[in-house]
């Protein structure tokens, strides 16, 4: 069995596994947090967006350098897909913070800096996604897609200290989303890890079948075009 | 001497379909070769990657030996290419985008030069004014002033005689003989049968993409050509 | 590289078309949103960073495709990428030219925002200078590149905006920030952080830019 193989046979149930795991120790097994009530618990899934979001990003970035160095579609497949992953975790995840602010803040959107950079690294990701479809040439749409995403990993750091320094100055909303003050219960911690590995081993397992998706693809086209010429 | 130009199994894919497939040819050192073939046979494309403004997918492109991958600036020093815009700024004088277009190629003793071919082209009554206001047949002129500013190694022409009057493709003729003369290569595509072949000595058809022709041709080929074109143009439609 | 500018700064000498660009889409967006405050309420002078750097990202991002635009005439895109000529240098050129065209707009843009505000004039000018120019310098560097990316879209034009304004989001944020900490009277130190980080932000894309033009501008 090929490690390729392996990782098919034991990446699903292991997914599932953990999601299950982690929707019964967050809707169940975890208990109420004092402060924040039930609400609190969508904390879990958003944090594991989180995680899965930066992921995708970390990886479209990677992506794009190797396809400039190398030029092989599998590298413009991973850029592809791991964007489009990310765009949907990156969603997911300003959707769920906005559920959990309004209860708590009484406000759906906060120019948390956490939240900002947020959304920045969605509207990079849907652009990048915009400059494939709208590119005169696939290749030249990967290569331009893939300037793009080198640029936006390299720009991350300093959006970071850019939107931290910016409401770093303003006290306005105090907001303490790492948990560190309320993951008292050691059990909320596990949920917590739970929940991200869960969401993590998602993310993973998506991708894989988006790549698979679109080498599948690949093989269609190339025959298509072998049909074609002939 | 090394070839002016080598294309050695050329394939150009856009996406999925290869405009080019598996072309092989040499141009020696001033030969003159006719490029011939029904529209969408590939000749622009050719021309594009000897141009070095296109990657080759497979294969490799020698300018004078030189690699335009790894020796790209030397490469396009030694070459010019003349298509059907004339690549120069509407708003500069004739003089002006002459003068610009010898920096760029570093040419010696560009102001003389410049003189020269003003005057070898007829443009020194129009030399000073923006290129704007002058007639295609000017701006071609001043077009074919510019891809002979360095004296390159190979000429590519990509139909040079669309849209030229009588006397402006004279003066195309002649110049073109005389760059011959004086060593440089070139490669020409036309439909101008009878004119491209009295300046050229041999023909490479494409079709489809391919290289389906190789050969010497002289000025009483024209119609033999025209009959090929027209019965590769009838296979292709079908 | 030094051919290309000075061909580029002589057309537009010639014919002044991105400049009056430049100028009349940043006054345009300066008037409209001093149209959004009332003249005499303090949220203006609050807001008047931000006003003033709208209007040069507006203007700049509409401005700069302009350069990359004018070549396309002739094809004379063509003609630059045939001689021998490094992609890297065409790109620093281009970024130059855009950045000497913005700043010359800025010349006559700044006194006047200046005047619909109410500031005091000189020492406004003097203190938002180094900023401006940093803001500058990167916001060519990094537009100069997006704008040969989108005009090699089917979208051209429009791209630009969705490409650049995510990504300039840390000159945004600096530049605002630093110039409303300038012009309530901090001196230069006070906005160093921020400084630095436009300086960071204009190198780092300067660099990219040089070295992706090349890819930017094959087949």
């Amino acid at each position: 069995m090929t490690a390729s193989n392996l990782t098919d046979r034991l990446l699903p149930p292991a997914t599932i596994t953990a999601l299950l795991g982690a929707l019964y120790l967050i809707f169940i097994g975890v208990p109420a947090d004092a402060v924040q009530g039930p609400v609190q618990r969508i904390f879990y899934v958003h944090m594991a967006m989180w995680l899965a979001t930066f992921s995708a990003f970390g990886l479209v970035g990677l992506a794009s350098l190797l396809y400039l160095w190398r030029r092989s579609p599998r590298w413009d497949n991973l850029g592809r897909a791991s964007a489009e992953l990310g765009l949907l975790f990156c969603s997911l995840g300003l959707a769920t913070g906005c559920i959990w602010a309004r209860p708590i803040w009484g406000t759906w959107w906060t120019w948390d800096p956490r939240l900002t950079l947020t959304l920045i690294l969605w509207m990079i990701y849907a652009a990048y996604l915009l400059l494939r479809a709208l590119a005169t040439e696939p290749t030249q749409g990967a290569t331009l897609a893939a300037i793009l995403g080198v640029s936006g990993v390299v720009d991350l750091y300093l959006i970071n200290r850019a939107v931290y320094w910016w409401r770093g100055i303003h006290p306005a909303v105090i907001v303490n989303r790492e948990g560190g003050s309320g993951l008292n219960d050691p059990l909320m911690r596990v949920t917590l890890l739970v929940s991200m590995l869960a969401f993590f081993l998602l993310f993973l397992w998506l991708l894989r079948l988006r790549l698979r998706t679109a080498r599948l693809q690949d093989a269609v086209d190339d025959l298509r075009a072998q049909l074609a010429g002939v | 001497m090394p070839a002016a130009l080598e294309v050695d199994h050329l394939t150009k894919r856009f996406g999925r379909t290869p405009a080019l497939d598996n072309v092989s040819a040499a141009i020696d050192a001033g030969a003159a070769v006719l490029l011939l073939g029904p529209n969408g046979a590939g000749k622009t494309t050719l021309l594009r990657c000897a141009a070095t403004l296109l990657k080759p997918s497979r294969g490799r492109v020698r300018i004078a030996g030189l690699d335009p991958v790894t020796d790209g600036a030397a490469a396009r020093r030694r070459l010019a290419v003349l298509g059907h815009e004339s690549f120069l700024y509407a708003d500069l004088t004739a003089a002006e985008n002459l003068a610009f277009y010898a920096r760029l190629y570093r040419v010696t003793d560009a102001v003389a030069r410049v003189e020269t071919l003003l005057d070898r082209l007829g443009l020194r009554g129009w030399a000073h004014r923006p290129v704007r206001t002058l007639s295609r047949g000017l701006v071609q002129r001043c077009a074919v002033a510019r891809v002979l500013l360095h004296d390159p190694s190979l000429l590519l022409l990509d139909e040079p005689f669309t849209g030229l009057d009588a006397d402006a493709r004279a003066l195309l003729c002649s110049v073109l003989r005389e760059a011959h003369a004086h060593g440089t290569a070139v490669l020409m595509s036309t439909h101008e049968l009878a004119l491209g072949t009295a300046l050229c000595q041999r023909a490479l058809i494409l079709a489809g993409g391919r290289l389906v022709w190789d050969g010497p041709v002289g000025p009483g080929d024209a119609d033999r050509l025209d009959g090929e074109l027209r019965r590769l143009s009838g296979r292709v439609a079908a | 590289m030094f051919a290309i500018l000075w061909k580029d700064l002589r057309i537009e000498l010639r014919t002044k078309e991105t400049f009056a660009a430049f100028l009349l889409l940043g006054l345009l967006t300066l008037v409209v949103l001093s149209f959004a405050f009332d003249p005499t309420s303090a949220l203006r002078e609050a807001a008047a960073p931000g006003v003033l750097w709208v209007a040069v990202i507006f203007a700049g991002t509409l401005g700069m495709n302009r350069s990359l635009l004018r070549e396309r005439e002739a094809d004379c895109l063509q003609g630059l990428l045939l001689a021998p000529v490094d992609r890297g240098s065409i790109y620093l050129a281009k970024t130059a030219g855009n950045l000497l065209v913005m700043a010359a707009a800025q010349v006559v843009l700044v006194p006047i925002f200046v005047f619909f505000f109410n500031l005091p004039l000189w020492l406004t000018i003097a203190r938002l200078t180094p900023v401006i120019l940093l803001g500058l310098l990167g916001f060519a560097a990094i537009g100069t590149m997006f704008a040969a990316v989108s005009l090699r879209t089917r979208a051209r034009e429009v791209m630009l905006p969705l490409l650049v304004l995510p990504l300039a989001a840390p000159l945004i944020i600096a530049g605002i920030q630093a110039s409303a900490a300038l012009m309530a009277g901090n001196d230069l130190s006070a906005v160093a952080h921020w400084l630095n980080l436009l300086a960071a932000f204009d190198a780092v894309f300067l660099v990219v830019g040089w070295l992706a033009f090349e890819y930017v501008m094959e087949e």
